[in-house]
């Protein structure tokens, strides 16, 4: 028999089915804010590449590439066992959901731990604006710099979003340990699925914009 | 214009070219409101007696088409508006648009004051002279925060930014003094950062130029060649010089390519960027080793240093300056 | 109470509401502290929402007092110019933010809405209070920067001004605004949802009332503009803490840039500010005509039009700031379009009083006011749309009277009509009518002395954000305050009255204006928990009133 709070539809809905409905709507209009929210980074970034494009390629030389490249590679992975956590559980399968919600917790994890060696690798390398940037690296150090102010900015925004996914994924993984999902309610599942992937679409763009610039 | 009950200004004086213009369609948009209002105001009223409560006037609907009227009392205003954008806009950009020969003039706003140079070294604070009949361009930038340039009596104002150059434009038409007021937040005395536009009849305006104050009677350019030696430039930018850098002698306002394909100008803006980062837009074929002076020189000295720069292209007697263009870099 | 369609049904007066004996209405479902503060009841949340906003909206009324006083004389010292620049941000940033966006939808939109559409409650009512505890939360950070000396950035924070310059404690206010945010994102979020998923059978979207429809309009343009402030808020306390960032000249960041992000928001949220009041404005005309909306699809419409067309001119702020004179000219363009949809709408309330069988109640005298006032408002944002007159009163005491005539004239006496629109239906109270027309007129007199000076004031060309100014122009400034002192006696009456009637006014009847709508005939006064005994089923058109007259086929 599913738990009390799986069967249980709040009061403000009248069926199971508007409840889900609004749960859909209610998380693809909180990614649409957080388009804009990235949105506004994105284009002062753009704004300032075509600007000052050389200093942005030389503040991108700089960076780790490798390290850059295997987080889009470790953050695609978690992506993936992201979807087939929400599947496995579209079957009704508790136990499979619950490898695959610590399968992306794993992944995340490992994404946001490599992010934290680069900050640290980045800082050896007097990279970080106002702390201990040092402008005789470059031959355009005030663009450079530019770049860098904005290269932290957002991949730190972005940091903190993979952190408020893996709280998520927790809440997610303690639930489904209570048997709060089945086959007939697993909302919750999907929303933080569908904010899982838009992180990740969100590295998608950033990983190029600031790795790629001389490829 | 005066208000006739109490002797109250409500317009200020117009003494400026553009300051009519402004005026009439000041006075047209007045019009037009004051009728929409009115009219609205009689409707409404009418309305409000007519079909109160307790009279028993005749509600039975009419067979007007709802659609129809909303379109009409949608066309019309739309024609309308667009009317008076294309008239607004004919005066902006002429008003915007610095004659050829226009005289400049150097402003930098800082906090809380403007410093102003006359092209021949004529030094004046928070004041600005000048002649009426004649065309001039004020070519402005900050040394801190934004400002802005306000000269109600000609209509006119422009914010004054730090990075970049930017202009006004206009010839007083009426001799007389007219305030200058900072129309842009910039700080505790944003209020205080005013002073007095004095327009003066070409000779007075002469004999006044002339009697310069007490230190140095060197112009713009050529405190500006002082400048260019104190501080090394003559050392690369020289003539007969070893070192690798673009030749300074006639470039200003000439089309130069960098490094990546593109063109610039080379403008007052460019000039000053390439003093201060002289990494961003390098000419093709030279190396980025010019050192920046951004910190170290003022922006009254980079505007004496490209005065000096721009007098190396015509006949010193005459020194007309590219318009100064307001838009936005990067 | 019935579940069948919204017919009218005379309604008793003066007794006490009559509802389910067993069933307590919401101000009664349980006592305490405790049970208001964890309470999902969207009803109780508008009330938390209606005495926060109120609190700011006397904050920023003293600082509006204290700037008023000071220019009395054109040298005065009440205070000196660092104080007098601390009061003006204050009053702009608590007005804005803390008052202004949350009034309409936050008190009375998560109050009525979920009646009008026929729903419990919101689609997430953890949500919503949440959104409350956010906004106070940004409240506490910005009373925290202001108690601690405060920022004299303005509102507009502008670059570099903010990010080097400014004394004061700018990241702790930018923070405030920016955690603020969130709670207008919340609450947007939860208006859509409970919009598109919660309405009532048969609650077809041109059958809801046009105050659901401008809500929706206002969560579309509070979710799509407010994260770019968010974003635009943390790169200036980022720059500011780090002492190097991408609004910095001298590394060739570009100050423009923080322009256009500002803006790109801030536009967009005068139409936050000003679309509910326009749906407020449009329940009470009709009710108070005993009439059906002229024109309801275009009213309607025209609220989306204003959001979109709301997001593509905000470079009519920039015309002088050194943006390209072509961009200058399409947002002029786009400027004059964008009232349009507003100039409809004035139209169509117009249209609505015709044949129609009016009452001077005291909402009424608000909508009246509104028309009125937003009219000289709109009119004279066209002025600021025109390039070469906006060249002469940029910055100036004009454009503060445009937007004072939109704002105060226009949304403050939208708030204040709604809150006595829906007063029986929030408090099970009736207000002292005649108390209450007094207070109506006092602050229609009030508005007008104090801001239409200003139109003047900014013609001669007074800056705004002066302490000090040319004694030329100081009786102007004594028209200015002396209406403002009016104004303030205007204010404080409906605090008084309203609250007095909250504890000991007459009880009022379940439908004391006859008006149509789900909110005044499925429901008690005040409601119970959840609304409605039974959720309604929707038959009939919105605003199912007499008039006018069908005449004869």
């Amino acid at each position: 028999m599913p738990e009390e709070s799986a069967s249980h539809i709040p009061e403000q809905f009248e069926s199971r089915a508007q409840q889900e409905e609004a749960d859909a709507l209610g998380i693809w209009t909180f990614l649409s804010t957080e388009i804009l929210f990235f949105g506004g980074l994105i284009l002062s970034y753009s704004v300032y590449r075509v600007s000052y494009h050389s200093g942005f390629a030389e503040g991108s030389a700089h960076l780790y590439f490798w390290i850059g490249t295997s987080n889009t590679f470790i953050l695609l992975t978690s992506s993936l066992f992201m979807a087939l956590a929400v599947h496995s559980i579209q079957d009704g399968d508790l136990e499979k959901l619950r490898r695959y919600l610590a399968l992306t917790f794993t992944f995340g994890a490992a994404f946001l731990g490599l992010k934290l060696c680069e900050y640290y690798l980045d800082y050896r390398e007097h990279l970080v604006p106002s702390v201990n940037f040092d402008p005789t690296h470059f031959l355009h150090p005030h663009s450079a710099e530019l770049f860098l102010f904005l290269y932290f900015a957002m991949t730190g925004l972005h940091a903190i979003h993979m952190t408020l996914g893996l709280s998520a994924l927790t809440y997610l993984y303690i639930r489904a340990r209570r048997n709060d999902f089945s086959k007939a309610y697993h909302s919750p599942v999907r929303v933080v699925g569908l904010y899982w992937h838009f992180v990740d679409i969100v590295w998608v763009f950033l990983y190029p914009m600031l790795y790629l610039i001389n490829n | 214009m005066i208000c006739l009950l109490a002797d109250i200004p409500l317009f200020p004086e117009e003494a400026g070219n553009s300051a009519p213009q402004v005026d009439a369609i000041y006075r047209a948009l007045v019009g037009i409101s004051t009728l929409m209002t009115a009219g609205l105001f009689v409707v409404i009223t009418c309305f409000l007696i007519r079909y109160r409560h307790t009279s028993e006037a005749n509600r039975t609907m009419l067979r007007l088409s709802p659609t129809y009227l909303e379109v009409t009392w949608t066309t019309i205003p739309m024609i309308i508006f667009t009317g008076l954008f294309v008239w607004g806009a004919i005066v902006f950009v002429k008003a915007n648009h610095p004659a050829r020969n226009a005289t400049p003039i150097y402003v930098v706003g800082q906090q809380w004051y403007w410093d102003v140079r006359h092209q021949n070294g004529r030094h004046e604070i928070g004041d600005l002279h000048v002649p009426v009949g004649q065309p001039v361009q004020l070519i402005m930038t900050s040394a801190d925060v934004i400002h802005d340039y306000y000269i109600p009596a000609f209509r006119q104002k422009y914010d004054v930014v730090p990075g970049k150059y930017t202009s006004l434009s206009f010839t007083a038409t009426k001799p007389g003094k007219y305030r200058i007021l900072c129309s842009q937040y910039c700080g505790t005395d944003h209020s205080l950062m005013t002073g007095y536009l004095f327009a003066m009849r070409p000779d007075a305006y002469q004999s006044w130029l002339d009697a310069k104050d007490g230190t140095g009677p060197q112009s713009m350019a050529e405190t500006g060649a002082r400048l260019f030696r104190t501080f090394s430039c003559s050392g690369c930018h020289g003539e007969n010089i070893g070192v690798h850098a673009p030749s300074l002698a006639g470039i200003y306002g000439n089309s130069v390519p960098l490094q990546g394909g593109q063109f610039a100008t080379v403008d007052d803006q460019y000039l000053r960027d390439s003093i201060l980062r002289p990494t961003g837009e390098i000419v093709a074929g030279y190396k980025p080793i010019m050192p920046s002076y951004q910190g170290q020189i003022s922006e009254e000295q980079v505007m004496q240093i490209v005065a000096y720069i721009k007098s190396l292209s015509q006949p010193p007697a005459s020194a007309t300056s590219l318009p100064v263009s307001n838009s936005s870099t990067p | 109470m019935s579940s069948a369609s919204t017919t009218i049904e005379p309604s008793p007066t003066g007794a006490p509401p009559t509802r389910h004996p067993v069933t307590p209405d919401y101000l009664n479902d349980g006592y305490g502290l405790r049970s208001w503060l964890t309470t999902h009841d969207h009803k109780r949340i508008g009330i938390l929402y209606l005495l926060s906003i109120t609190v700011f909206f006397f904050i920023g009324g003293w600082a509006a007092t204290m700037m008023r006083l000071q220019l009395l004389s054109p040298h005065g010292d009440l205070v000196t110019s660092e104080t007098y620049n601390r009061l003006f941000t204050l009053h702009g940033v608590t007005m804005v933010w803390f008052f202004l966006i949350p009034s309409v939808p936050s008190v009375l939109g998560n109050f009525v809405l979920p009646m009008m559409i026929g729903a419990r409650d919101v689609a997430f009512p953890r949500l919503n209070l949440l959104s409350w505890y956010i906004f106070v939360l940004g409240g506490i950070f910005t009373l925290y920067a202001t108690i601690s000396g405060g920022v004299d950035t303005g509102w507009t924070f502008y670059t570099p001004y903010s990010t080097t310059y400014a004394n004061g404690h700018v990241i702790a206010m930018a923070s405030g605004i920016f955690i603020t945010g969130f709670s207008t994102i919340f609450t947007a979020l939860n208006f859509i949802v409970t919009t598109h998923t919660m309405r009532a059978p048969g609650m077809h979207w041109f059958r809801l009332p046009l105050f659901v429809w401008s809500l929706y309009a206002t969560s579309l343009i509070m979710v799509l503009a407010t994260p770019v402030i968010a974003i635009t808020l943390a790169l200036i306390a980022l720059e500011r803490f780090a002492g190097v960032g991408i609004f910095d000249p001298r590394i060739g960041g570009d100050p423009l840039l923080f322009q256009h992000l500002f803006w790109f928001y801030s536009h967009p949220a005068v139409y936050i500010m000003i679309l509910p009041g326009m749906g407020v404005v449009s329940e009470m005309i009709t009710c108070f005509s005993r009439k059906r909306i002229f024109g309801y699809k275009f009213v309607a419409y025209s609220s989306l039009a204003i959001a979109i067309l709301g997001f593509i001119v905000w470079g009519h702020h920039m015309f002088v700031a050194s943006q390209s004179i072509y961009a200058g000219m399409i947002f002029s363009m786009l400027s004059f379009l964008v009232s349009i949809p507003s100039a409809i709408k004035v139209f169509n309330w117009t249209a609505t009083l015709y044949k129609g069988r009016i009452h001077f109640h005291t909402p009424m005298l608000y909508a009246l006011g509104f028309i009125g006032l937003f009219t000289i408002g709109g009119l004279t944002g066209l002025f600021l749309a025109t390039l070469a007159v906006d060249m002469h009163v940029h910055d100036t005491y004009f454009v503060i009277a445009h937007f004072h005539y939109i704002m105060v004239g226009g949304m403050v006496m939208a708030y204040l009509g709604g809150l006595h629109f829906w007063w029986p239906k929030i408090s099970g109270r009736m207000y002292n009518e005649k108390l209450a027309q007094f207070s109506a007129a006092i602050i229609f007199v009030g508005f007008n002395l104090t801001f239409f000076p200003q139109f003047i004031l900014g013609y001669l060309g007074m800056p705004r954000r002066y302490p000090y100014y040319p004694p030329q122009w100081q009786v102007f400034h004594i028209l200015s305050t002396a209406g403002a002192s009016v104004l303030a006696v205007g204010y404080l009456l409906p605090l008084c009255y309203l609250t007095w009637s909250f504890f000991f006014g007459r009880h009022a009847p379940p439908n004391p204006w006859n008006a149509s709508g789900l909110e005044w005939n499925e429901t008690s006064s005040p409601p119970i928990r959840t609304n409605f005994e039974k959720l309604p089923i929707v038959t009939r058109e919105a605003y199912d009133y007499p008039y006018p007259i069908k005449s004869d086929a």
